[in-house]
């Protein structure tokens, strides 16, 4: 009955207009505030207006409002899931379906994920049903080291998945970045140095600067103009250029520090040489994804106030920039200061693995030599600290007053492998859990025929 | 030593006698002859008693402040409290944690697709054409392949099968390893395991022949040269056999039921059609692996009495895994018919308890409970069962070889890990002591050497 009604709802949330969120609040579960902290028992979440009004334990109740059951189960931000590859792909290796990388396209910086996320991608709703109410998306390098601009989005059952559009830039200066650039990292350092520079020059001479006033401050993210792509500017450029004019305006926001650069490298030199980047480019917004051999400079990242995205269960040298993979590395990176957001969900890694993926490093905290995270530490490091690291710190992947209103009722402990989301709520309104998949299951609950075939089931 | 001589000579004597219907007795099977022997010998150990533990056995059964007794390379009593523990066993207090059978991989491309990654190491598939039953993995297995000591320190994996890649609608033989290093494949070679044959339905083939212009280009295309294969086999296998062919030989082993099939088969009508060409060729198909929609058609794969290997909840990557569902394995298993929970991945066979683990809950969430000792078996005697080693492992049972994992916690829990892993009765890994953990040749002197992974 609840089913139906929710997916009524979805539907006409898709068809028509937003459902309005509900108040509520879940009382009596134990409650993972997603900030590092250690789940609280008998706790309550109270949710009025599709926001966050309190949660903890002690909450006062008003009078009125509908309480969901929370006793023998859990509550936690929804989960944010750092750099994916959501909405971008039904299956992955159905090329026409797949939108994830460019190789053959001219462009690289200047593609724009945005166009091409679809809400309603049977991998956004196995990750909603999986507790993923938020994430980042970015395509992957194609034909250039620049994957291009990322989007933020929701996973709501709706038409508008991207909160903010072009939220971050990201390039690899990786094996597969010196592989693309032409054959080496040599190569993919002077062709990142050279974008860069190109950009730098084409907002000196375009009247580019001026429009971006305003970019910077108090505006809300998703209003921010720092697509400078089309402004038609007719600032000419240098008859030696490399990059498109197109490219070459995406860069402008990453050279002047308006856009977070994404930076994928593993070995332990990698990453110190794009930490040295900002001896040349002071303003870069850097944010390391991958991060492999991070446990080795783990210090100098710390210092350098870089946050890391990156894979915790990598554990074999895949490649020869990963001789020193070991599962201890994001908490050793932790323990060392580094923000550590559990990320890069693309193709079979996706991102409903991201309670089991920090499970296991609480796991790996019980293992002598080993370092790995406590549970406060490991929830955060699918909720707030990825929200955090996309600049949303404090709204959402967490329970905080004021917050986003994400909430996910779970049937136990989040991390275990026994649990799973039974109730997701976004800004306050109740998802659809149904997918495909579930569909699949209903019909072949019996795998004999009845009086019809399956396909009148 | 003695024990594993001792079993694997046992295990050929079974082979021999009963999996080999309608094999004309007197004729000398070139399948069964083994040029490349396992050298493979249980190192030292100590008769061990573990106590206290919540005991799995890997067979259903489920012991509650159990002990394991292990000596000589087996195990020699599985029992409660009151079992008692003989003299001169090292006694390991086990309360709280819990032990299985040593983890088996039945789909692994350990050593023929080692890390690192890179392109001279990619010796899973020989692409050079669709049938190539000629080929055997053993001859691609690089024994310092890193992943083998994660999938031990890990995932509790004491043996594991290495497979030809599934290019190829025939891709060669594959080979049973205990997970011991070894300077030598030979050495890490399961004693007396059968052979299996590497088959492979669907997109991959046509998907890499017709690209070359070449058969097969279709599903269809598939079909007719696998069926042309069997019927050539066939002729082969009823004639002189003297005349050697390697391809054939292979393909006459598995028609006399001395080589097990495995065929990578992700669609259910496609595994219908398969069923149907192993019953026209005269061969019997022992798994199928990859089986994402083996849940639409688990009654016939019950009465045809094959295991369907199959991850837990992986889908949407290709075409034809776009029906997979987490609850795959549960409705199996409730249907009658037997699951395996497999990897191909060598990241995955460091968590196999943990897939089979969320496999379970899928199942429980829809209604369907299924007990956790049952579930131990999905990565322990059921693989042994499709891998024609049960009688020598995947269970914790008097006499059998003493694989064996210790677990800090509940194997079913995300918080658990390996502490302790025997094999053959030898203590391989152990969580607390790192002159128990091996480390490959490739990452001697490099940065991963000897880290916990």
């Amino acid at each position: 009955m609840r089913r139906a009604a929710l997916l009524a709802a979805a539907l006409s949330a898709w068809l028509v207009t937003p459902v309005a969120a509900q108040d509520f609040a879940i009382v009596g579960a134990t409650v993972a505030l997603g900030d590092g902290s250690e789940p609280i028992e008998n706790g309550t979440v109270l949710v009025r207006d599709g926001r966050i009004a309190a949660a903890g334990a002690g909450v006062p109740i008003p009078a009125g409002i509908e309480t969901i059951d929370g006793r023998g189960r859990w509550v936690t931000p929804g989960l944010f899931a750092s750099l994916t590859d959501l909405g971008l792909w039904d299956v992955e290796a159905v090329e026409e379906s797949n939108d994830t990388a460019a190789d053959k396209s001219p462009f690289g910086a200047a593609l724009d994920v945005t166009p091409a996320i679809n809400p309603q991608s049977e991998h956004v709703k196995v990750s909603r049903a999986g507790g993923v109410t938020r994430a980042s998306v970015a395509g992957f390098p194609g034909g250039s080291i620049f994957a291009g601009q990322g989007a933020l989005i929701d996973l709501g059952a709706d038409r508008d998945a991207v909160m903010q559009p072009r939220a971050f830039q990201f390039v690899t200066l990786a094996e597969q970045g010196g592989a693309i650039a032409g054959g080496s990292r040599v190569a993919a350092h002077a062709l990142f140095r050279n974008a860069l520079r190109e950009a730098k020059s084409f907002d000196e001479r375009g009247a580019l600067a001026a429009r971006r006033a305003g970019t910077r401050g108090d505006m809300p993210l998703d209003l921010r103009p720092i697509d400078p792509r089309m402004t038609g500017s007719t600032a000419d450029r240098g008859d030696d250029v490399l990059l498109t004019r197109f490219d070459a305006a995406a860069l402008i926001p990453v050279v002047n520090g308006d856009q977070p650069l994404y930076v994928e490298a593993h070995r332990a030199s990698d990453i110190l040489a794009v930490l040295a980047l900002r001896d040349e480019f002071p303003q870069l917004k850097l944010v390391l994804v991958g991060a492999t051999e991070g446990w080795l400079v783990a210090q100098e990242i710390a210092a350098a106030r870089v946050p890391v995205i990156t894979e915790p269960l990598v554990d074999l040298p895949a490649r020869f920039e990963q001789l020193g993979s070991t599962q201890s590395n994001v908490g050793r990176m932790v323990d060392a200061g580094v923000k550590v957001a559990i990320g890069g969900f693309a193709g079979d890694n996706q991102p409903r693995y991201a309670p089991q993926q920090a499970g296991n490093l609480v796991a790996l905290n019980r293992l002598p030599g080993a370092t790995g995270l406590t549970w406060g530490e490991a929830f955060a490091a699918i909720s707030s600290v990825p929200a955090e690291i996309a600049g949303l710190g404090g709204t959402l992947g967490v329970l905080r007053p004021g917050a986003h209103g994400d909430v996910v009722l779970w049937d136990g402990d989040p991390l275990e492998l026994s649990s799973a989301p039974v109730r997701v709520f976004i800004d306050g309104v109740e998802q659809p859990l149904d997918s495909h998949q579930s569909r699949l299951r209903e019909r072949y609950r019996t795998p004999q025929e009845g009086a019809l075939p399956k396909a009148y089931d | 030593m003695r024990a594993t001589a001792g079993l694997a000579l046992a295990l050929v004597a079974t082979l021999a006698a009963c999996a080999t219907p309608g094999r004309d007795a007197a004729r000398p099977s070139s399948a069964s002859a083994d040029p490349y022997p396992s050298t493979y010998r249980a190192y030292p150990g100590v008769p061990t008693a573990l106590v206290g533990a919540t005991v799995y056995d890997g067979a259903g059964g489920r012991i509650d402040n159990g002990t394991v007794l292990i000596a000589d390379g087996e195990v020699v009593a599985v029992g409660g409290p009151e079992l008692p523990i003989p003299a001169g066993y090292t006694r390991i207090d086990a309360a709280g944690k819990f032990v299985t059978p040593g983890v088996i991989d039945i789909h692994s491309h350990l050593g023929d697709y080692p890390t690192p990654s890179v392109q001279a190491h990619e010796d899973g598939n020989e692409m050079t054409a669709p049938i190539t039953p000629e080929v055997w993995v053993e001859h691609s297995v690089w024994p310092q392949d890193p992943g083998f000591t994660r999938a031990l320190a890990n995932g509790g994996v004491t043996t594991l099968q290495i497979l030809p890649g599934s290019a190829n609608l025939m891709g060669g033989r594959t080979v049973t390893l205990k997970n011991v290093p070894g300077r030598t494949v030979q050495q890490m070679k399961f004693p007396g395991a059968p052979y299996g044959f590497k088959m492979a339905c669907g997109e991959n083939p046509k998907r890499v022949y017709g690209g070359q212009g070449r058969a097969p280009s279709t599903r269809m295309g598939n079909f007719a040269v696998n069926r042309q294969a069997w019927l050539d086999a066939r002729k082969y296998a009823k004639g002189n056999r003297d005349e050697r062919d390697l391809g054939k030989e292979t393909l006459a082993g598995v028609l006399d039921g001395e080589i097990l099939v495995h065929n990578h088969c992700y669609r259910a009508d496609e595994m219908a059609l398969v069923l149907d060409m192993a019953k026209e060729m005269g061969y019997r198909v022992t798994a199928f692996h990859h089986a994402v929609e083996a849940y639409k058609i688990a009654d016939l794969l019950r009465e045809a009495d094959v295991c369907s290997a199959v991850w837990a909840d992986w889908y949407g990557f290709k075409m034809e895994a776009y029906d997979g569902i987490p609850e795959n394995a549960a409705l199996l298993h409730n249907a009658g018919a037997c699951v395996v929970i497999h990897s191909d991945d060598e990241n995955g066979i460091q968590r196999l308890n943990q897939d089979a683990a969320k496999a379970q809950a899928a199942g429980r969430r829809m209604g369907i409970a299924i007990p956790d000792a049952e579930v131990i078996g999905w990565f322990t005697l059921n693989a042994a069962r499709a891998m024609g080693i049960a009688d020598v492992t995947g269970s914790l049972e008097p006499g059998k070889m003493a694989d064996v994992v210790l677990w800090n916690g509940d194997p079913l829990s995300v918080y658990s890990r390996p502490e302790k892993v025997w094999i053959d009765g030898a203590l391989m890994f152990d969580a607390l002591d790192p002159k128990r953990r091996p480390v490959s040749d490739f990452e001697l002197g490099q940065p991963g050497e000897g880290d916990v992974k």
